[in-house]
């Protein structure tokens, strides 16, 4: 009988909406696993999430520039209200692009969010990339969610690229012809992908509708698909943590999606938004107008391409210019090279997750994530990597660099080509010292407690400074770090007297393993014991 | 490479579990476990709690009043209507106007909703356990089986005709796919070898589309030359212009190295190709006292004097000129087609 | 003739010659006159070229050569016309301070009248470009759209989309134009200084300068309008990135920092 009043009750109509969608979507079951599910907070766990919004708030003001954009490359005579073009020869594309900025109210400010998320969004997953990437984030079970990121900065490197071309304005021009020179580069299927992309000869009439295509359907489709994937390994691996009291390997310690993460997260896209709006309303981002139509006889100084890639346009600046020339056929050095160290330098980032698992062996789940100053190692080949990358993007802007510094272009470019080799190998020994500095820097605050600034006489005659113990929860966050010990190769000879010749692969593991996890290479966190022996003595030095 | 070469004593002890060989109530370093949670003044103070809700309010209301603002800027501002601002400088006020009232609209929606889950929502922290991603024996075990089943039902790894033949028609089905793109554009056959000049083409000044006498050119100066014939609005127009572009000096014959050069120019006015060696940017920073002309996107260096070989930067190499002459008009003409592909180097070039 | 003669004594009679005097002097003088400033022009034409001498052998003779011959110091300036002087000293890059890559703008040392000296005695060293007048200049009316076009084909690979300027080979570099005068503008595009080519009105005539002109001061001036707010210098996605890396991601991780913080706690009581 109890089943009968319970049924008589009436249910309130947001439940009874939610029992609708229960009996088709079983969406108690996957509440049930999620709405209360724990975030922890640290700033640096939202540098991720400005990506995501800054991603939607390009989807929807692209979808509105879609509204108003002409992709095509028919020429017209523009007789538009910006006095300065009128009566110019153009293709639609640049035309409608004048039309969005100066004809179609709000839309100079929908198109400068557009491209101000964008490369925020660019700048972002930067950022976020490199925190996952100094924090050890990336290890077991995350791999796989590490090649999503990876896959996403990728294309939004190309689908960037392919957005800023399509007005078809001087600048961008200049970037596809840029583009259509390097394809030509490509050994024996060059000139045929050139023909085939730009639809017959550059620049042809076709790239821009192309571009569109890409931009719009292909690239931004394929990245949705990534961004829900990340996301639902987010979920489901739970997000990693700093080390600290009652946090552990086997837990995750925060705030329940409802209600403060979802005020937190929800709010902070509303605050991502607005903050780009403003930006939008105040600063100027690609003005086409000023820029001109694009023709392949024309060209500004400082062309540049938008930031993120700056560093490819940098290898491609300061490369010599090598080209072979052998049985009728040329090998483009000077292009091909930089070609392929773009994709090098992009691919070492992208397996590096699996290159260190290979060198420490180790196949468990981390979810602790560990302090940049104790992996030593890592942090300085993410800094050498860093460097690379920056250095790079000094050289792509030199033509800037020279004229605003009051340098010599050819003085910039050397040192951009001197800086390539130097640069990577002095920043990673650097921050490798730096590193163990401050590991050596914690032990001491762990045996010998915290510098009070108190100086102290002694009844001898000696002054010094008191040391306070550190409490309990801060000695456990100094000492949890994981520390790893170098791979042997074992003994030579098995336990049945037989000969084993290790492989040249095992050798290099167990070096590679001995830079990493060394004796020099990291300084051993103190033991309980060594901690006892010193706070039950003298412990105030 | 399989774990199983490493030694389970080298990893180190898992995190945020034990420290070393001191175990339980002895160790210094063991976890102390989540710190009782402190209370914030909103907490314990009810006149504080009030406080933050007004602020929260206060910004929704204003977020209205923004959006209100936001309409009221779309229907006032001209969309051509320009003002001084400091220190933005003089720009639209429409967009100026919007922008504001668009960003502080979503903006204090945003630092509503994230004071009033700072304020006035608990912050006490919970601990959730994580599961283990691996699935446990026994289901991997299921599993197994399961697949074992339905790969033995299927017959696939017997019948090996009907598995071979599959894989072949799998792997020949996206070739029409493949076919497809065929037509996305022509072969490259010779076009990148070929330019509209010509023997007998007159060099026609860019800038005021009339043919270009010698007396025209003086040293010193630099004057941009298409072939005659070639129309602003021919179809084409922009895919010749990319190749047949060019750049008109003069220099006194006496300061030009190069033999070839100086056989080829006329009277010193050397024409060169406008599109740079290295990817193909209209190169034409020329350098009147030097003869080097640079190129703006990547820097190449060429010396005009001296045949145009490369004396920086990446391109390959010398840019390609164009043997020129007077006609009996007394005009510039071209004496024939460039003896190279002008602008960037190919597989095919050679 | 009887009748004026009897009256030769008329009281009148004096004021009346005196008149006729003012009339015929003045007829002739308005009947002589231009020949007359002629002269008067030559004598100030060769005036001014003495007293540019003059400036010239103390200002510019130790690089230049005593006649304008030109010396290892600097390049003869016989043929160089006065528009390259009005456009060197007027712009205060002659006298050059220091050797260097290129000689920069800086404050002008010499008024318009000691320039305009200097202009004419460099001017009768050689023929060359002349110094262009007010109306030559004047860029009202002009088509500021076929200027940027043509400031799109012929200036902008050194000076930038705006004139803003650019790098140019070993630490030389395009100026920003940005407050140059249009007679300055006008004089470098036809006497092609330092590292600039020139464009003679031969293949670029002189409408086109003016337009050319138009379009530097519709696009790169203090009145310049900017509608999409800050220019961020008009040096397109290098100063772009810089401001989005800065200012965009930068006060975006402030706001992270807010949003995660703990709130302050209620201090022990």
């Amino acid at each position: 009988m109890s089943t009968a009043t319970e049924t008589q009750r009436k249910a309130p109509a947001g439940e009874r909406v939610a029992d609708w969608a229960d009996g088709r979507l079983g969406i108690y079951g996957l509440a049930k696993a999620n709405m209360r599910k724990i975030f922890p907070d640290h700033w640096s766990f939202m540098l991720g999430e400005i990506c995501l919004y800054s991603f939607i708030i390009i989807i929807l003001t692209g979808v509105y520039l879609t509204l108003f954009f002409h992709p095509s490359m028919n020429e017209v005579v523009y007789h538009g209200s910006y006095e300065p073009m009128q009566g110019i020869r153009m293709s639609e594309a640049y035309a409608s692009t004048l039309d969005i900025s100066f004809d179609v109210r709000g839309g100079l400010l929908v198109r400068q969010i557009h491209h101000w998320a964008a490369v925020i969004f660019l700048a972002g997953m930067f950022v976020h990339m490199f925190r996952v990437f100094f924090t050890g984030a990336y290890r077991k079970p995350r791999e796989i969610n590490w090649l999503f990121g990876f896959l996403l900065f990728v294309l939004g490197m190309f689908t960037g690229f392919t957005g800023y071309s399509l007005p078809d304005d001087l600048l961008s021009g200049t970037g596809v012809r840029f583009t259509q020179g390097a394809i030509l580069s490509m050994p024996i299927v060059g000139t045929y992908i050139s023909m085939f992309l730009f639809g017959g000869e550059f620049p042809g009439t076709d790239i821009i509708a192309r571009f569109y295509s890409i931009h719009i359907l292909l690239l931004p489709g394929i990245m949705l698909g990534l961004v829900v994937g990340h996301l639902i390994l987010v979920f489901f691996h739970k997000h990693t943590q700093f080390a600290g009291p009652g946090k552990t390997n086997k837990n995750v310690v925060g705030m329940p999606l409802l209600p403060v993460y979802m005020a937190k997260a929800g709010g902070f896209f509303f605050l991502v938004f607005g903050f780009i709006s403003v930006i939008a309303a105040i600063a100027t981002i690609n003005p086409i107008w000023a820029l001109g139509p694009y023709r392949p006889d024309q060209v500004s100084t400082g062309a540049q391409p938008d930031w993120y890639m700056g560093f490819a346009e940098g290898f491609v600046r300061v490369m010599p210019g090598w080209e072979i020339n052998l049985w009728g056929h040329t090998l483009v050095l000077g292009v091909l090279i930089p070609l392929v160290l773009f994709g090098v330098v992009l691919a070492a980032l992208a397996l590096y997750p699996f290159i260190e698992s290979w060198i420490t062996g180790d196949k468990r789940e981390h979810h602790i994530l560990d302090r940049p100053r104790n992996a030593p190692t890592r942090t300085g080949l993410g800094v050498a990597w860093v460097t690379i990358y920056f250095v790079m993007l000094i050289g792509g802007g030199n033509d800037i660099w020279a004229t605003h510094f009051h340098m010599s272009l050819n003085a910039i470019s050397w040192f951009v080509r001197i800086a390539f080799f130097v640069g990577p190998v002095l920043a990673f020994v650097v921050t490798r010292r730096i590193c163990l500095g401050l590991q050596r820097r914690d032990k001491e605050k762990v045996l010998h407690g915290r510098e009070s600034g108190t100086i102290k006489r002694l009844p001898h005659g000696e002054f010094v400074e008191i040391h306070e113990p550190l409490s309990p929860e801060q000695l456990h966050t100094l000492t949890a770090h994981e520390q790893y010990k170098p791979i042997e190769i074992g003994p030579t000879v098995d336990e049945n007297g037989v000969e084993r010749k290790p492989s040249a692969l095992q050798k290099l593991r167990a070096r590679l393993s001995k830079s990493y996890y060394g004796e020099n290479n990291q300084i051993a966190k103190p033991t309980a014991e060594e901690y006892k022996e010193i706070t039950s003595g003298h412990g105030h030095h | 490479m399989s774990s199983q070469q490493i030694p389970e004593e080298n990893l180190p002890v898992e995190q945020g579990t034990a420290h070393g060989a001191v175990e339980g109530a002895g160790d210094p370093f063991a976890d102390p476990g989540l710190p009782a949670h402190k209370p914030r003044i909103q907490d314990i103070d009810e006149r504080a709690a009030n406080r933050s809700e007004r602020a929260v309010a206060l910004m929704f209301t204003l977020s209205m009043l923004a959006t209100v603002g936001f309409i009221a800027s779309y229907v006032i501002f001209p969309v051509d209507q320009i003002v001084y601002i400091w220190p933005f400088g003089h720009v639209s006020a429409l967009n100026f106007s919007l922008g504001l009232t668009l960003g502080l609209a979503l903006f204090l929606i945003g630092a509503g909703a994230v004071h009033w889950a700072r304020t006035l929502m608990s912050d006490v922290e919970v601990a959730d356990d994580r599961h283990a991603i691996e699935a446990t024996p026994e289901v991997k075990a299921k599993v197994l089986a399961d697949f074992a089943d339905g790969a033995r039902e299927s017959a696939l790894g017997r019948r090996k005709l009907i598995r071979n033949t599959m894989f072949g028609a799998l792997a020949l089905v996206p070739l029409s796919g493949v076919v497809l793109l065929r037509d996305l554009g022509p072969l490259p056959e010779k076009k990148l070898r070929k330019t509209l000049w010509a023997k007998g083409k007159q060099l026609v000044n860019m800038n005021t589309m009339e043919p270009l006498r010698p007396e025209d050119v003086v040293v010193g100066s630099l004057t941009f030359a298409m072939p005659e014939g070639l129309e602003e609005d021919a179809h084409d127009f922009q895919s010749q212009i990319a190749k047949a572009a060019l750049m008109i000096i003069r220099i006194e014959p006496d300061n030009i190295k190069d033999k070839r050069e100086r056989e080829w120019a006329h009277e010193g006015i050397v024409a060169f190709s406008k599109i740079c060696t290295h990817v193909g940017c209209p190169i034409s920073l020329y350098e009147q006292q030097t003869h080097h002309v640079l190129c703006p996107c990547h820097q190449s260096t060429f010396d005009l004097s001296d045949g145009a070989r490369v004396i920086f930067g990446p391109a390959g190499h010398a840019l390609p000129q164009l043997r020129i002459g007077v006609n009996s008009e007394g005009n510039l003409e071209a004496l024939g087609d460039f003896e190279e592909p002008v602008g960037p180097a190919f597989w095919e070039r050679g | 003739m009887k009748k004026l003669s009897a009256r030769r004594r008329h009281p009148l009679a004096a004021v009346v010659v005196l008149l006729l005097a003012l009339a015929a002097t003045g007829g002739l003088y308005a009947a002589f006159a231009p020949a007359g400033k002629a002269q008067a022009d030559e004598t100030a034409q060769s005036l001014a070229i003495d007293e540019g001498k003059k400036l010239y052998s103390v200002g510019c003779a130790s690089c230049h050569g005593s006649g304008g011959q030109g010396t290892t110091d600097g390049p003869s300036l016989v043929g160089v016309g006065s528009a390259a002087v009005d456009f060197q000293v007027g712009t205060g890059r002659m006298p050059a301070q220091q050797p260097g890559a290129q000689v920069p703008k800086k404050k002008v040392i010499y008024n318009q009248a000691e320039i305009d000296q200097l202009a004419a005695y460099v001017a009768s060293l050689g023929a060359g470009p002349i110094t262009p007048t007010k109306s030559q200049v004047d860029p009202s009316g002009a088509d500021v759209a076929k200027g940027g076009d043509l400031f799109r084909t012929n200036c902008a690979q050194c000076h930038n989309f705006t004139g803003q300027g650019g790098a140019l080979t070993k630490g030389k570099y395009a100026p920003n134009l940005e407050g140059v005068s249009a007679k300055h503008i006008y004089e470098a595009m036809q006497t092609g200084p330092q590292s600039m080519p020139s464009f003679p009105d031969t293949t670029m005539p002189e409408q086109e300068k003016k337009d050319i002109i138009a379009y530097i001061k519709t696009v790169n001036g203090s009145e310049s309008e900017s509608p999409g707010g800050l220019s961020l210098g008009g040096l397109g996605p290098v100063s772009e990135g810089l401001f989005g890396w800065i200012f965009g991601l930068g006060g975006l991780i402030a706001i992270a920092v807010w949003v995660a913080a703990h709130t302050a706690k209620a201090k022990k009581s």
